[in-house]
């Protein structure tokens, strides 16, 4: 059974360059374009790892984190926040909530970010 | 606004010089020319006030433009990296080369908005530092070791000469980072042909001392004056390298001065250029 990744993000054209990088690397990715869908998918399919933007429709990246780690159900995920904000506020925001890692998407190539799924993952 | 104190000062003492005998009328006038001034104070501030919002406003636009413009910029030079991983099947070494082409470029654009806004944050006093205690030396020394690839492949030889022992200091690395960034990469950037760039760290009384030297094209003597203005690029520079947004400078003094430090530097057109800064050791 390949691992789960729940990535929650409003940007298609990075769902479709994920998707396929992950896929080749062996892990399944469930997408979720807004955070109510993805909150839902998290509860359902219970993967192994969330990749979560801050930026969202419907909810905000920090509440859906939040409501993720109030939740006994999904509160244990590893979620790794993979966003263009960079402020230090937002940064130490994320980790009181319990984000296990902040990533500042143009900081980070896209293999550097596979590299931190990975290891994250193991 | 000095000028209608003066006159008004003036006047009030003509008119009471000459209507002495009628002291409500001098009254009255007097009360007239406070009441005149009263509203043109008013107006003043005013001004002042609707300029600091327009200022404030255009910064806040340059921030909120910037953030829109990240997310189509990780879109592009990720899936142009997946393209050119070559995961998605073998690529040719022509296609490779305009991957390349738009890598490259979608890089600078990256870099572009990212200057923004740092300067959107500077404007607005909202830039953060994270101090914390760092090696000057080992960051130059890392920084060094990045730059070798552009620095040879530009035919740029580096040197680094740095006293010994130096204590270290308090300020945010990555900002730091940011400023010996811009100055390398200028350095190494403007020099024509071949040539040596040559950096040196040293202590000077409470503070450290950096300074790089490069024989490059060095800065016009008429342009000297404005080189740490933001959006500035000088005539020799255009002439000669079309790429960069002239914000590094204006970001690097921003940051210097913030961190408590100074920044300067002695330019000679055709011969090179010296920057320099220092950072307090506590």
């Amino acid at each position: 059974m390949p691992k789960t990744i729940l990535f929650i993000e409003d940007e298609s054209a990075l769902q479709k360059t994920f998707g396929e990088i992950l896929k080749q690397e062996g892990y399944e990715m469930i997408p979720a374009l807004d955070g109510e869908v993805g909150l839902r998918l998290a509860k359902d399919k219970k993967p192994d790892l969330i990749l979560l933007d801050l930026i969202l429709p419907r909810i905000h990246g920090f509440d859906v984190l939040k409501k993720l780690k109030e939740d006994k159900e999904t509160k244990e995920i590893p979620i790794i926040i993979l966003t263009n904000l960079e402020g230090i506020s937002d940064v130490d925001k994320a980790i009181e909530l319990g984000a296990t890692t902040y990533l500042v998407k143009a900081q980070y190539t896209l293999e550097e970010v596979v590299e931190k799924i990975k290891k994250t993952l193991k | 606004m000095g000028i209608i104190i003066i006159g008004s000062t003036l006047t009030a003492y003509a008119i009471g010089t000459r209507y002495i005998e009628e002291p409500e009328l001098v009254a009255l006038i007097i009360l007239l020319i406070t009441a005149i001034l009263f509203i043109i104070a008013v107006i003043i501030t005013r001004s002042f006030e609707r300029l600091a919002e327009a200022s404030r406003m255009k910064s806040e636009f340059i921030s909120v433009v910037s953030h829109q413009l990240r997310s189509p910029l990780s879109n592009l030079r990720w899936a142009i990296e997946l393209l050119m991983s070559g995961r998605l099947g073998k690529i040719e070494e022509k296609q490779t080369e305009y991957f390349r082409i738009l890598k490259e470029n979608s890089g600078r654009m990256g870099e572009l908005v990212s200057d923004l806004l740092i300067v959107s944050r500077i404007e607005t006093a909202t830039l953060p530092q994270k101090r914390k205690e760092i090696s000057l030396e080992d960051l130059i020394k890392k920084l060094i070791s990045e730059f070798e690839p552009f620095a040879q492949a530009s035919n740029v030889e580096i040197e680094f000469k740095s006293e010994e022992n130096l204590p270290k200091i308090l300020a945010d690395p990555s900002q730091i980072r940011l400023v010996v960034e811009n100055l390398l990469d200028n350095a190494v950037r403007y020099i024509k042909d071949r040539g040596k760039v040559k950096m040196l760290l040293s202590r000077r009384g409470q503070n450290l001392y950096f300074e790089i030297e490069d024989n490059g094209v060095g800065i016009p003597k008429e342009d000297q004056k404005y080189i740490f203005q933001k959006f500035f690029r000088s005539e020799n520079i255009l002439r000669y390298q079309t790429q960069g947004s002239g914000l590094g400078l204006y970001i690097s003094k921003a940051i210097i001065e913030r961190s408590g430090g100074k920044i300067g530097f002695k330019s000679q057109e055709g011969v090179g250029s010296t920057f320099w800064f220092t950072l307090p050791i506590k």
